[in-house]
């Protein structure tokens, strides 16, 4: 135990620039999926056959694709269309679009909750689809979302740890580096598997909120 | 103010509209009845482009009803709808459930859209409401808040889709109320309804359907006290004698 304090005085520093890492692709690629994830959700929505179409291949395309393809083709095979990303800006990306395709189902999901009832009697007081959708829908649907939102968001959280795949050194490629050196893989493990958790605990307790607040309504 | 000429429509293979012809003056008041699937909320949702029709003509004031045209928004603006289960935004308050139309459809200054938006609802008796959501509301008073709604867009007609059947019994009165007090001040009403008692009282003319077809029209009294068709007068007498 002793020697697990002194390893974890020693190691916690550079453990937590891998830290820095994952939060910065987690939050990047959230915002990038969130983003990609409402306009295939409003395109699928639309009723206009052509949108419909292609956000329901786009949709399943991304979701036959395992992550660590995608990530695989952006950051090794963009380059040879021209298109050198860098390995973060690769993890991102790569990311953002894999999971925007259950952000997309999470927000279609939610948007077709919403009785149609309601969106009638939108259009009957002279709304049109863009104010419906904002005024009406979308605030509703936003409530119906979060509790699976929150859960996406631990996972691309875990998930990120594939960013190390294309040399990206957050935090589970950072633990790697240090035991592949050291030898220590008990304590380096034990660390990078708590730290995980510790970022994962908020984020559990407030889709608790979000799942409390959504049975509340 | 309102013209139906020959409107069919069909849903797939049934044909629900086969060819009404139908005029509504301004300020009149006119009921449809008629047993449920004969075509009655079709006839409504028609007028204002909730749904299509496929032949025939409808217009309002002279402007054809066309549901994949922008003018239709201008129609629905003067069309106002009141639904069988209100259909209230239930995360809005009854007050922002009144002027979300005039302020985000016709862009009116929020001061003068709540001003109005707190007097229709004084108006359906409902002032004290006004900062409530409408999950919080009985059915009577989120219909009524409904109809408060359909008034804040200053319509020069009401479409009224069943609005007391989903209803307990006891909370009809109030919502007929408003509706007749309405019709006193000279709103043009088309109300499809099975309130026979209301449509004997307050409205100018009776249509009867059945089979997407109008079997009998007239006087509210007349059709209702001597229908002269065989179909009208055994529909009358199933409601008002159901046992």
């Amino acid at each position: 135990m002793q020697k697990f304090f002194h390893d974890a005085v020693e190691f916690v520093p550079i453990l937590l620039q891998g830290v820095w890492l994952t939060i910065v692709v987690t939050i990047g690629s959230l915002l990038l999926s969130t983003v990609l994830g409402l306009v295939w959700a409003l395109m699928r929505v639309s009723g206009i056959g052509f949108f419909v179409g292609l956000s329901a291949s786009v949709i399943n395309v991304i979701r036959g694709i395992p992550i660590i393809v995608l990530l695989f083709y952006i950051y090794f095979v963009m380059p040879d269309f021209g298109i050198a990303l860098t390995a973060l800006q690769a993890a991102i990306i790569g990311l953002g679009i894999a999971y925007s395709a259950y952000q997309a189902e999470n927000f279609r999901a939610g948007i077709e909750a919403i009785d149609k009832g309601q969106i009638e009697a939108a259009q009957t007081i002279g709304m049109g689809w863009w104010l419906t959708m904002r005024r009406v829908v979308l605030p509703q649907a936003v409530r119906i979302v979060l509790p699976p939102y929150g859960n996406i968001m631990i996972m691309m959280l875990k998930d990120s740890s594939q960013a190390s795949t294309i040399t990206v050194a957050e935090l589970a490629l950072q633990g790697k580096l240090i035991a592949s050196s050291t030898f220590k893989n008990t304590s380096v493990f034990t660390l990078v598997a708590l730290m995980y958790l510790t970022m994962s605990i908020p984020l559990i307790l407030l889709v608790r909120h979000f799942e409390k607040k959504a049975n509340h309504k | 103010m309102i013209e139906l000429n020959d409107v069919h429509k069909s849903f797939g293979k049934v044909e629900v509209l086969k060819g009404i012809t139908a005029s509504i003056a301004k300020s009149e008041v006119v009921c449809i009845i008629g047993p449920s699937g004969s075509g009655k909320s079709t006839i409504l949702r028609c007028i204002n482009g909730l749904e299509s029709y496929d032949r025939g003509d409808i217009s309002v004031e002279g402007a054809r009803v066309n549901r994949d045209d922008r003018s239709i928004v201008a129609i629905r603006t003067q069309v106002s709808m009141v639904f069988q289960r209100f259909n209230l935004f239930p995360h809005r308050t009854a007050l922002e459930n009144v002027i979300e139309g005039p302020l985000y459809v016709k862009k009116e200054p929020r001061e003068q859209a709540i001003a109005r938006g707190r007097a229709l609802l004084a108006q359906v008796g409902l002032a004290e409401k006004a900062d409530v959501h409408p999950p919080k509301l009985s059915g009577g008073q989120q219909q009524r808040v409904a109809i408060a709604r359909a008034l804040a867009m200053q319509p020069k007609a009401i479409l009224f889709d069943e609005p007391t059947s989903a209803l307990d019994p006891e909370l009809v009165g109030e919502v007929l109320a408003v509706m007749r007090k309405l019709a006193d001040d000279g709103m043009t009403m088309v109300v499809v309804t099975h309130e026979m008692g209301f449509a004997r009282d307050v409205a100018d003319r009776v249509l009867f359907i059945d089979g997407g077809v109008i079997v009998e029209q007239g006087a509210a009294k007349s059709v209702l006290n001597q229908p002269q068709h065989a179909r009208t007068q055994d529909f009358l007498r199933r409601v008002l004698h159901p046992l």
